[in-house]
């Protein structure tokens, strides 16, 4: 690394005057400058190695021709071919029948067509290339451009390399927009904490790295913090230990028996099936030591077996806990650092603690906005339910069915207009026309007959259901279609490097916020919402009053209908739009009513959050098994009903309903 | 006085005539099926037909439970399919672990070494949930190989978990379409359980390969199919006169009281939520007991079986034959289940209208759902309603 340091930077420099010179140059026309300036080097062109490659930079520079980097970049990407009769270097694309379509090096124009197999292709081996993308990279740093010094950065980071520390001091030194230079400072510390030569320099580089909490930072510091699994008589002279392993405590006797025994230390160890194998090896006359082999099929005969093979001196010795104790307890185990310098590990382990506290305080926000958008989504499924449910006390178990309606018709409106946004915002209201209708259909047809048996409506709403969710299979296939969001909602907003948050998920948010609030201006606000409250508390006095109960009732079926049906655009954008989509939203939504406390729009809020907060609480405990959240938070829900029957927001007296 | 000195099976029999109907309906079937079937008859009914017949006996078994719990005590419950459900998983565990021993045995006692014990059931384990990717045995299979032990989980099982479960719901006064909600959910919650690869019961694989029966392996399909089809009948007769002994008579009278009026048995100074526990967890003990005689019979059982949406079907027969009476439940159950099958398996010819063709197994749910509707609005007391009818007539 040292004895390269020197060359690396006469290379940059070299790629620096090339810069600086060419536009001085350009004007200076001749008829193939590059051409005749590689072919004075052109056996190190050819045939390029590690050695000549500061040889050929340096040839280049001399002669400066217009192109020289652009060439340099092909090159090393092997798209430079060398012509054997003359030596002339060409680029070249594939032309017809495979032959190569040759591209001069100079004009950029296409000078003729030659088999590949007359060319020689030029590939630089990948140390060649490092070095002169390394170059180039460093070059870059130092571009006018902003977005192109930002490119570079972005470059080094993702892979860092010792030889880039230089180059970036000096593109460092050479900045003025303060935000890249807080960036390429960043960096740096990223590259002196795993690469400078002095303990110094690396710890005051990692000091800058405390509090970071980006994947590279974290990245860069774990490295240094690497460990491998050591062992000895004695701890090895300038091991930096990380810590110290007892068998039978940190790691089981028998792995550090196998360690040994592995290093030849220790005589091996039989296991059951070597014990076995042995055992089958050695019968005579069905016997295995004196033992009948039927008699051999528990543990304790085998090893009786054994033993006697053993004395008799035809097998290895059989160990026994006492011998491995014996072999383990001659030596210590210990994980030690890679790295050797403890001043270093100290402090990298430092500052991977302090932003640890940070780290988790951001996936708390990450998951608590997780949480936050799955209630909405919970919410929006739900709220159509629960104003049914809580103003007729009617169960409908096809409201799932108005959520895939909706979707649907999201779908079917973006195949007929291709614009996405113009078909979203088209498909929105269409759906809760769509399923508005559907639900008065319905509500006339069907659970106006019911009104006196709510178990029979949710069986009748069930039928309809099943029918309605073939119904979508027969038309639109089992396939997912996509529901597709328009661009402006495609990305996601990154806050860092632990927290994101989709578009598309904020837009869920704001809506299911726009819905609470339109539910409650209509509910609260507006004569349909009186008249519907009314009805909740007292169908036979409202009606007494000169309110129709059965209009209200059927306004208030459309209405939770039709909000399902936008839902399901909204749902649609975020899940797949299957027919079966909606029965996987029914149970969760009729949990969210329920443990939200029926009749409330508040109370259905209350338990779409808690449900939300809840699967992504436990889902963080066990990331890898969603299907564990959701039967734990099942049962929570259960457990839950049982101490408020009610749910959250309870309704009292009359309202209430009982 | 005389009807008080009668032994209470002989007063069953007399207070409800259609038990021995039924009865006698049940052992002609039976008789009928084993002298048509392949294993003990002329052959005229396939081995895979009585397996159907026999998987729809216990399917009316079933039935007739969600009847007893529904249409007499008025407890909707979702949920029943899950108590079927684990009465195949406990039976089903034994079927595997029994078979899978034997191959075992088998082929590790070909070596020179008899293998010992461990090496059995490593074996085992690593046959079984291989497919999961694990090799170590669950706990609690640590008695699969045992029948008569997951015979008493099959019972077991179910029972208590209908037991806490009730008692938890019932004790609070969940009634109505809570209750439903709550029942099902507790299904939502089961399936989804049963769906993870390390509850150690397979995950969505399930259990398969449970038609060969461990000690019997040798014996043809055709026989076996006919001796679950007589286990089947038999559990339906026997769980038909339990049932029809618990609906009537006092314990009857209060649980269709319960049903009709709760509070007002509540006041009366009966033990509501006694008498409802009692109905659920017997119910959810012949439920178990039903699914353990039908996954024999089909084969295989994963969790897709036990989510919420059988439990509804179950509903639909026992509502579309007729609540409140047992052998609506039956006809029920036998007439959508059978149906089911011909639609869906093929059997129905297609329906050509020129502009558009009746595929049946596309629109046999079509069908079932606002035939349901149908029968909901103006049939509630469904096919067994027609019965009501006859017998009124007659005299």
């Amino acid at each position: 690394m040292l004895r390269l340091m020197p060359r690396i930077a006469m290379l940059f420099a070299c790629l620096v005057a090339l810069i600086l010179v060419f536009p001085l140059r350009a004007s200076a026309q001749m008829e193939t400058p590059l051409q005749d300036a590689l072919q004075t080097v052109q056996p190190l062109v050819a045939s390029p190695s590690r050695a000549t490659v500061p040889d050929m930079l340096a040839a280049l520079i001399a002669a400066d021709a217009p192109g020289t980097v652009a060439f340099l970049r092909a090159w090393s990407d092997r798209e430079v071919y060398e012509r054997p009769e003359d030596g002339l270097f060409f680029f070249a694309r594939e032309g017809a029948d495979r032959a190569l379509v040759l591209i001069d090096i100079d004009t950029g124009e296409e000078v003729g067509t030659a088999s590949s197999r007359d060319m020689n292709q030029i590939r630089p081996n990948a140390g060649v290339r490092r070095e002169v993308s390394a170059a180039l990279v460093q070059f870059e740093l130092l571009n006018p451009d902003p977005a192109r010094r930002i490119a570079a950065l972005e470059s080094i980071a993702r892979s860092p390399d010792a030889e880039q520390v230089e180059a970036l001091q000096i593109a460092l030194e050479a900045e003025e927009d303060s935000g890249i230079a807080l960036r390429m400072q960043r960096l740096l510390d990223l590259l002196n904490a795993r690469f400078a030569t002095d303990t110094a320099t690396r710890v005051d580089a990692i000091e800058g790295l405390r509090g970071d909490i980006s994947t590279e930072a974290r990245r860069a510091l774990n490295q240094i913090l690497q460990t491998r699994s050591e062992f000895g008589e004695t701890i090895a002279e300038g091991a930096n230990v990380a810590r110290i392993r007892v068998p039978g405590e940190d790691m089981t006797l028998i792995s550090a028996y196998t360690v040994l025994s592995d290093a030849g230390l220790a005589p091996e160890r039989p296991g059951r099936n070597a014990i076995r194998d042995v055992l089958r090896a050695n019968v005579v006359d069905g016997t295995v030591g004196g033992i009948p082999v039927h008699q051999l099929d528990t543990d304790e005969a085998r090893r009786a077996a054994y033993r006697a093979l053993e004395e008799a001196g035809t097998v290895a010795p059989l160990v026994t806990q006492a011998d491995m104790e014996a072999a383990v307890a001659q030596y210590v185990f210990y994980d030690a650092y890679l790295e050797a310098d403890r001043a270093v590990t100290d402090a990298a382990r430092d500052a991977l603690d302090s932003t640890r506290t940070r780290i988790s305080v951001w996936q708390f926000v990450g998951i608590s906005i997780d949480a936050l958008s799955l209630a909405s989504i919970f919410f929006l499924a739900a709220i159509g339910l629960a104003i049914t449910f809580g103003v007729m006390r009617v169960i409908n178990m096809a409201h799932g069915e108005f959520i895939m309606m909706g979707a649907y018709t999201g779908y079917v409106v973006q195949t007929v207009i291709p614009n996405y946004t113009t078909s979203l915002v088209i498909a929105l209201p269409l759906a809760f026309a769509v399923t508005f209708a559907a639900g008065v259909l319905m509500e006339r047809l069907v659970i106006r007959h019911l009104y006196t048996r709510p178990l029979e409506t949710l069986l009748a709403t069930f039928g309809i259901s099943i029918a309605l969710q073939q119904l979508a299979k027969n038309i639109f296939g089992t396939q997912a279609r996509p529901l597709t969001a328009p661009d402006w909602l495609a990305g996601a907003i990154q806050v860092n490097d632990i927290v994101s948050v989709a578009s598309i998920r904020v837009a869920i948010f704001v809506m299911a916020i726009g819905f609470l609030l339109m539910l409650l201006y209509i509910l609260n606000r507006t004569r349909l919402g009186l008249e519907v409250r009314a009805v909740t508390q007292n169908p036979g006095m409202a009606a007494s009053m000169g309110i129709n109960p059965d209009r209200i009732n059927m306004l208030t079926f459309g209405l939770g209908s039709g909000i399902a049906g936008v839902a399901g655009v909204a749902i649609g954008l975020v899940a797949q739009v299957t027919s079966e989509m909606g029965a996987n939203y029914i149970v969760q939504s009729f949990m969210t009513v329920v443990v939200g406390g029926v009749g409330s729009v508040f109370g259905t809020l209350a338990g779409a959050t808690l449900i939300g907060f809840l699967q992504k609480g436990i889902e963080w405990f066990n990331p890898a098994n969603t299907l564990a959240a959701q039967t734990f938070m099942v049962l929570f829900i259960i457990l839950f009903i049982q101490f408020r029957p009610k749910g959250i927001v309870a309704l009292k007296g009359r309202a209430a309903g009982d | 006085m005389a009807k008080t000195t009668l032994a209470p099976h002989r007063a069953i029999l007399i207070s409800n005539p259609s038990v021995l109907w039924f009865m006698g309906l049940l052992g002609l079937f039976t008789i009928g099926v084993t002298v048509l079937s392949e294993g003990f008859g002329i052959g005229v009914i396939s081995t895979n037909l009585v397996k159907i017949l026999g998987m729809t006996l216990c399917l009316c078994l079933i039935a007739i439970a969600m009847d007893v719990v529904w249409g007499y005590c008025g407890i909707l419950s979702l949920g029943h399919f899950a108590f079927f459900g684990l009465g195949g998983y406990a039976i089903g565990m034994w079927l595997m672990y029994a078979r899978t021993e034997i191959n075992i045995r088998d082929s590790l006692g070909r070596g020179t070494i008899p293998p010992t014990e461990l090496e059995v059931s490593e074996a085992v384990a690593a046959q079984i949930f291989g497919v999961v990717g694990s090799s170590d045995l669950p706990l609690i299979w640590n008695f699969a190989g045992s029948l008569p032990f997951q015979l008493a989980m099959v019972v077991l099982v179910p029972g208590l978990l209908a037991l806490i479960f009730g008692w938890l719901a019932f004790r609070s006064r969940v009634t109505g379409v809570y209750l439903s909600i709550l029942t099902q959910a507790m299904t939502l919650a089961l399936s989804l359980y049963l769906f993870q690869n390390d509850t150690g019961l397979r995950g969505n694989n399930g259990l398969s390969g449970l038609q060969n029966i461990p000690g019997f392996l040798h014996v043809p399909q055709s026989v076996i199919s006919m001796w679950f089809f007589w286990a089947s009948a038999f559990a339906l007769g026997a769980g038909y006169l339990l049932f029809a002994w618990v609906v009537s008579g006092k314990f009857g009278s209060v649980i269709r009281a319960i049903r009709d009026n709760e509070a007002r048995v509540r006041f009366l100074g009966y033990n509501v939520e006694g008498y409802k526990l009692f109905v659920f967890t017997i119910t959810a003990v012949i439920s178990g007991i039903a699914g353990a005689l039908y996954y024999p019979q089909a084969g295989i059982i994963n969790p897709a079986e036990i989510a919420p949406i059988a439990s509804i079907y179950l509903a639909v027969w026992v509502a579309i034959g007729g609540r409140g009476r047992l052998y609506g439940a039956v006809i029920g159950a036998a007439f959508v289940s059978l149906l089911s099958s011909w639609l869906t398996g093929g059997g129905a010819p297609n329906i050509d209208l020129g502009f558009y063709r009746i595929v049946w197994t596309d629109w046999w749910l079509v069908l079932l759902g606002l035939g349901f509707v149908a029968v909901t609005l103006f049939f509630p007391k469904g096919i067994g309603g027609l019965f009501d009818y006859l017998v009124r007539k007659k005299p």
